[in-house]
């Protein structure tokens, strides 16, 4: 009664193996320098793991997203990359986290260093109270920048590469607060870039944002990656698949024994692989909408 | 039209019994809270006035020195305490705004949870129900005793009235700073300080200058801190840091006090200047903070 079954699976897998090569139409991308490497990552905040043992590489002018349910520590583990838990009084990190091979968490690197080369936009857009041209001047300002000339050329370059310049160009002096959702969050985009930055995260960048504002952003995300590395946390799956090229799944890992939960990273890969073909059946239920 | 009929009709007007009565004496004793404020309000602006407005002119305001309680209204004039008020309660501000915006930032940004910031803010706490005359008394026996009395000690001993005033309204408005706009400007790679110069003061900076005006406003009006420490005297002195001197508040103590007819008018008139001094500063007060926050909306 075994044999004959062993041999039906064998056969489906290798009648499905050249069917599922001819999907994949978008040439294998070859990874270019690796920006970030996480070996075996955990975060606290206080006796809380948020997350445990994340190994992950973040490769050179590449978007990689973080998909995942709530409490996943999908967010977590994207302000650890430019040390914004340190602003979280309890928050410790165990583990490595290289950037371009340095140790990101060691005693010699400051945090404000890290973070001029990592810059991030956040899930609700949050311009500063101040005019559209100081929200982005905001950032050359307190890097020591006093040129107004120079200013004003990198306002330009800045809100042109978030596509914000045709809107605002003749309300520069206008407060930031009065812009709508989707051009506030182009404005902390362009606030982001005006730094010029090596990676850009994005938290959620989307998720208060009307459809149309998204595909704007989405849009502007693809435009980014050329110049940028991006690394984004999403919880739209669509999202993930239009814009990144390598995606991270994470899942929450519940320890019913101490009533504990902790985010883990369950795969990685290739946006394309992931939500075609999951090596994980815990990816593949949530690519496919089966489980939350 | 005969499926229109068929409709029963929805009966959408407000519902009566006790619910309707509730919301209705509700409404009239808050009209009546209304109105009962509004009458000592009224009442005093009203008699202030009236008794003051006939004793106002420029010679009263200018005039020097403030004559014998005996002498009629249009002898002298109130210059020396209005200069006194101007003077102590300007130098008190230089002293206790600097000193309470600081104080509250420390709090705030710096502080975080250590004992240091709670025991601050809780003494501050503390030192708002501090009765005013303590205050004077407390400067008159390390300060007065020891240098005799001077308009310098006045302002000392509103600065300390002012300064848990300060604090309090400076850390209230930093508190509404929202945190997202730390984060950004951490995200750009600012240090802790640029952070709070750069976004949290300039986000707040509408709220923490009106508090800041209304705690001069206040201490402006105050006559119990400044009884012991000044000496209340008649004659102008520009100079603040030495010798006796002399504030409208306290005129008005003394010169109330009196039963003299010219006496009683110059107490009002200076009721009435100190009061259009504390209206100027809260007209001021909108003025800045409408001014600062026009890219906050």
């Amino acid at each position: 009664m075994e044999q004959p079954e062993q041999e039906v699976v064998e056969q489906t897998v290798s009648a499905n193996l050249p069917r599922l090569e001819t999907t994949v139409k978008a040439p294998v991308t070859v990874p270019g320098t690796t920006i970030f490497d996480l070996r075996n990552v955990s975060i606290w905040y206080g006796a809380f793991k948020a997350v445990t043992d994340v190994s992950l590489p973040v490769y050179e002018h590449e978007v990689t997203a973080f998909i995942g349910s709530s409490g996943s520590g999908k967010s977590t583990v994207l302000r650890a990359f430019n040390r914004m838990n340190d602003l979280v009084p309890g928050a410790r990190l165990d583990g490595e986290m290289r950037y371009r091979g340095t140790d990101l968490y060691t005693k010699e690197v400051s945090a404000v260093a890290v973070r001029r080369r990592i810059g991030m936009v956040f899930q609700k857009p949050n311009p500063f109270p101040k005019s559209i041209y100081d929200n982005v001047a905001y950032g050359p300002r307190i890097n020591g920048e006093r040129n107004k000339r120079k200013l004003d050329e990198i306002v330009e370059r800045s809100l042109r590469g978030a596509a914000l310049w045709d809107e605002v160009k003749n309300r520069l002096k206008q407060s930031g607060l009065a812009l709508s959702g989707g051009q506030a969050q182009r404005l902390c985009i362009a606030r982001t870039i005006a730094v010029e930055p090596d990676v850009v995260l994005m938290d959620e960048p989307a998720s208060a944002l009307d459809p149309i504002a998204t595909l704007a952003i989405e849009d502007l995300i693809r435009e980014l990656k050329r110049n940028y590395t991006i690394v984004i946390v999403t919880h739209n799956m669509q999202q993930a698949t239009r814009v990144s090229d390598r995606t991270a799944f994470f899942s929450v890992l519940t320890d019913s024994k101490n009533d504990t939960r902790t985010g883990i990273l369950v795969e990685h890969g290739p946006t394309q692989q992931i939500f075609e073909d999951p090596h994980d059946s815990r990816t593949q239920a949530y690519v496919t909408g089966r489980m939350g | 039209m005969a499926v229109a009929s068929e409709q029963r009709t929805v009966d959408l007007r407000e519902p009566g019994g006790w619910r309707r009565s509730k919301n209705q004496i509700a409404t009239f004793f808050m009209w009546l809270a209304f109105v009962a404020t509004l009458v000592p309000l009224v009442f005093v602006l009203v008699t202030v006035v009236s008794k003051g407005v006939g004793a106002i002119s420029w010679q009263f305001l200018s005039g020097s020195p403030i004559p014998p309680n005996v002498l009629p209204l249009g002898v002298g004039g109130m210059g020396p305490a209005v200069v006194g008020t101007l003077e102590i309660t300007g130098f008190a501000a230089l002293i206790a705004i600097p000193l309470g915006v600081l104080g509250a930032v420390y709090i705030s940004e710096y502080g975080g949870r250590n004992w240091l910031a709670k025991l601050i803010a809780f003494m501050a706490d503390v030192m708002t129900g501090v009765p005013s005359i303590v205050m004077g008394l407390f400067i008159f026996s390390i300060w007065v005793l020891h240098f005799g009395y001077s308009g310098l000690a006045g302002s000392f001993a509103l600065a300390c009235l002012m300064l848990p005033i300060v604090i309090r309204s400076t850390y209230e408005m930093l508190l509404l700073v929202p945190n997202e706009l730390r984060e950004a400007s951490y995200a750009l790679g600012a240090t802790k300080s640029r952070v709070t110069l750069t976004v949290v003061l300039p986000s707040a900076i509408g709220g923490i200058v009106s508090g800041a005006l209304l705690s001069v406003a206040r201490a402006a009006g105050e006559t119990a801190p400044l009884l012991f420490v000044i000496l209340t005297v008649e004659a102008t002195n520009s100079n603040l840091f030495s010798g006796a001197d002399t504030a409208l508040s306290t005129q008005i103590f003394v010169n109330a006090q009196s039963p003299y007819v010219g006496a009683e008018a110059r107490a009002w008139g200076a009721a009435l200047t100190l009061i259009v001094i504390s209206f100027a500063l809260m007209l001021i007060a909108r003025i800045v903070t409408a001014r600062f926050t026009r890219y906050t909306r």
